[in-house]
């Protein structure tokens, strides 16, 4: 437990202020606490269920907040005003949609799979939840430091996936299970790249705990790492059924996709869980690639605060990708994970593995193999910026038309109004 | 130490407990709802049947699938288990030195060589 009560800062602070006594005086500083000797295991409790309570809270009331940020952005995008009726700029909105949902009939087709329907939105919700667990949202402070965080991340992400199937499966509607198929198709094609770009972030990290990603960031590895960067938001947009890559619950092909026979709470919540997983991707991003809760003053007192700024800027991106293109066709998403991610993924990877292996190993010390120094990573980015234009340009001109493989051929159309014969 | 280890994962553990009492907790309101006759409940063949469009619904869950799905799935599991070999081999690169960046490069390859081969067939291609 040491050396646990010794990282996790708030942690401390919270276990101190119930179970401190002379017996735990090395981390507590003789604070006194609460709670009477010999019921010091119930600190460790309360201290766990304070920051579950902050990481639950701060998930769903974030997708809140950030349904109604969303709808005034997207509605300024297309010159429109947005929610502005209910409360100060429209700010209560996302609440009378709740309760609205709430309060409606909760129905369930007669064909459906009852039980697998039914746990579709605690699967996608606790898959969502699960993932805020390791991103340390301020110095010093999260729920567990696991040293596999970015690979648990990963793992409890895709769950997302299987969550998505059994709505698609279980709903017993034809668009639903089309939706469903044409989302696992994507997710795990947009699966592999996306793993791949954050290898480069371990490589120079050397750890996978997201706390010693956050404190190898000399520089932002946004820099380091463009290219990966860049996969990983690209990615992560199509695990989240955003816009560019939304072709499973396209409105005007196959109704909503997998969720089209859900109606009420159980509608609110899914929707809340994919609002929520913008927020959680938006704040690995801000952990991985813009440096977590280090800022330029202040790191270790307003982390919390950088780690806030940053993360509404990565969900403000995704708000303007949405706004801003047109959705893809499932034969150019396909083509673009596999043919163009995905090489841009293995040549980043490589370029970044033997960076570490030069800085890392070649050429440092023999006590320090593996630690890569601030001046380093700038020369590393601007080696990898110079391979991300590089790359970016030459792979995207040679894929450019193979990204399309079936060509629609247009037939030649009068304009309206034109007498056939005339002109 | 290793203690630590597990306490970190006692408390994801539990952590999963809580992610899971959350949303059960709303659906449980949401029947309660309905049992105080705040929420509606009624019912009706047409009400319960599957949405399509409006009109009356033409054959169910169990129509033809396309089956080119299948090679993605293929390639997924390809890539994904090569991916989770990729981690643990960066973590340590810097430690290890020349001969794990020289092996590494090799799996890689004999992966590229599968990758190439893959688009050649034409399978990468949503036909």
């Amino acid at each position: 437990m040491e050396s646990f009560l010794e990282n996790n800062g708030m942690y401390r602070g919270i276990y101190c202020y119930f179970a401190g006594n002379e017996g735990n005086g090395l981390w507590c500083k003789g604070l006194d606490g609460i709670l009477p000797l010999g019921w010091e295991w119930l600190g460790y409790f309360i201290a766990g269920f304070t920051i579950m309570l902050i990481l639950v809270n701060g998930a769903l009331l974030g997708a809140a907040i950030f349904v109604w940020g969303e709808r005034r952005i997207l509605a300024r995008i297309h010159k429109r005003r947005g929610p502005n009726r209910w409360g100060p700029f429209g700010l209560l909105q996302p609440i009378a949609d709740l309760l609205k949902l709430l309060i409606k009939e909760d129905l369930v087709p007669t064909v459906a799979d009852r039980l697998v329907f039914t746990l579709v939105p605690v699967v996608m919700l606790m898959s969502l939840l699960l993932s805020l667990a390791v991103i340390p949202f301020a110095y010093n402070t999260y729920l567990a430091d696991l040293n596999v965080a970015i690979l648990y991340f990963v793992a409890v992400g895709s769950l997302s996936t299987i969550a998505i199937f059994m709505a698609g499966w279980s709903s017993g509607n034809k668009y639903a299970m089309f939706g469903a198929m044409r989302s696992v198709a994507m997710l795990i094609s947009y699966e592999v790249p996306l793993v791949m770009s954050l290898v480069g972030v371990v490589l120079i990290a050397g750890s996978m705990s997201m706390v010693d990603v956050v404190e190898a960031q000399h520089v932002p590895f946004i820099l380091v790492q463009p290219l990966g960067a860049l996969i990983f938001l690209l990615g992560i947009s199509a695990e989240l059924n955003r816009t560019p890559f939304d072709i499973m619950e396209a409105e005007s092909e196959i109704i909503a996709g997998y969720h089209t026979e859900y109606s009420g709470i159980k509608f609110a919540l899914i929707q809340a869980a994919e609002m929520a997983g913008v927020l959680a991707a938006s704040a690995v991003i801000a952990t991985l690639f813009l440096g977590g809760w280090s800022g330029p003053v202040f790191s270790s007192q307003l982390g919390a605060v950088w780690f806030l700024l940053k993360l509404t800027f990565v969900a403000f991106v995704f708000v303007w990708i949405r706004g801003t293109f047109p959705r893809l066709r499932i034969d150019q998403i396909m083509a673009f994970a596999w043919k163009f991610l995905l090489p841009l993924a293995f040549i980043n990877l490589m370029s970044t593995a033997i960076e570490v292996y030069f800085f890392g190993f070649y050429n440092a010390p023999a006590n320090e193999l593996g630690v890569i120094t601030g001046d380093e990573l700038w020369v590393m980015a601007a080696i990898n910026s110079g391979i991300a234009v590089v790359a970016i340009t030459l792979f995207g001109r040679a894929t450019r038309d193979k990204m399309r493989p079936n060509p629609v051929k247009l037939h030649k159309l009068e304009p309206a109004g034109t007498v056939l014969g005339v002109n | 130490m290793l203690e630590d280890y597990f306490r970190q994962y006692g408390l994801i553990a539990i952590f999963a407990l809580v992610a899971m009492i959350v949303p059960s907790s709303m659906l449980v309101v949401s029947l309660l709802f309905s049992r105080i006759r705040i929420r509606p409940v009624k019912p009706n063949p047409i009400k319960s049947d599957i949405y399509e469009c409006g009109m009356e619904t033409i054959g169910g869950r169990w129509g033809q699938f396309n089956f080119r799905y299948y090679m993605y799935a293929l390639l997924f599991v390809i890539f994904d288990v090569a991916v989770v070999f990729l981690y643990p081999w960066a973590v340590q690169l810097g430690k290890l030195g020349l001969f794990a960046l020289l092996q590494m490069t090799a799996f890689l390859i004999i992966l590229g060589f599968g990758w190439v081969y893959a688009w050649g067939k034409k399978d990468l291609e949503w036909r």
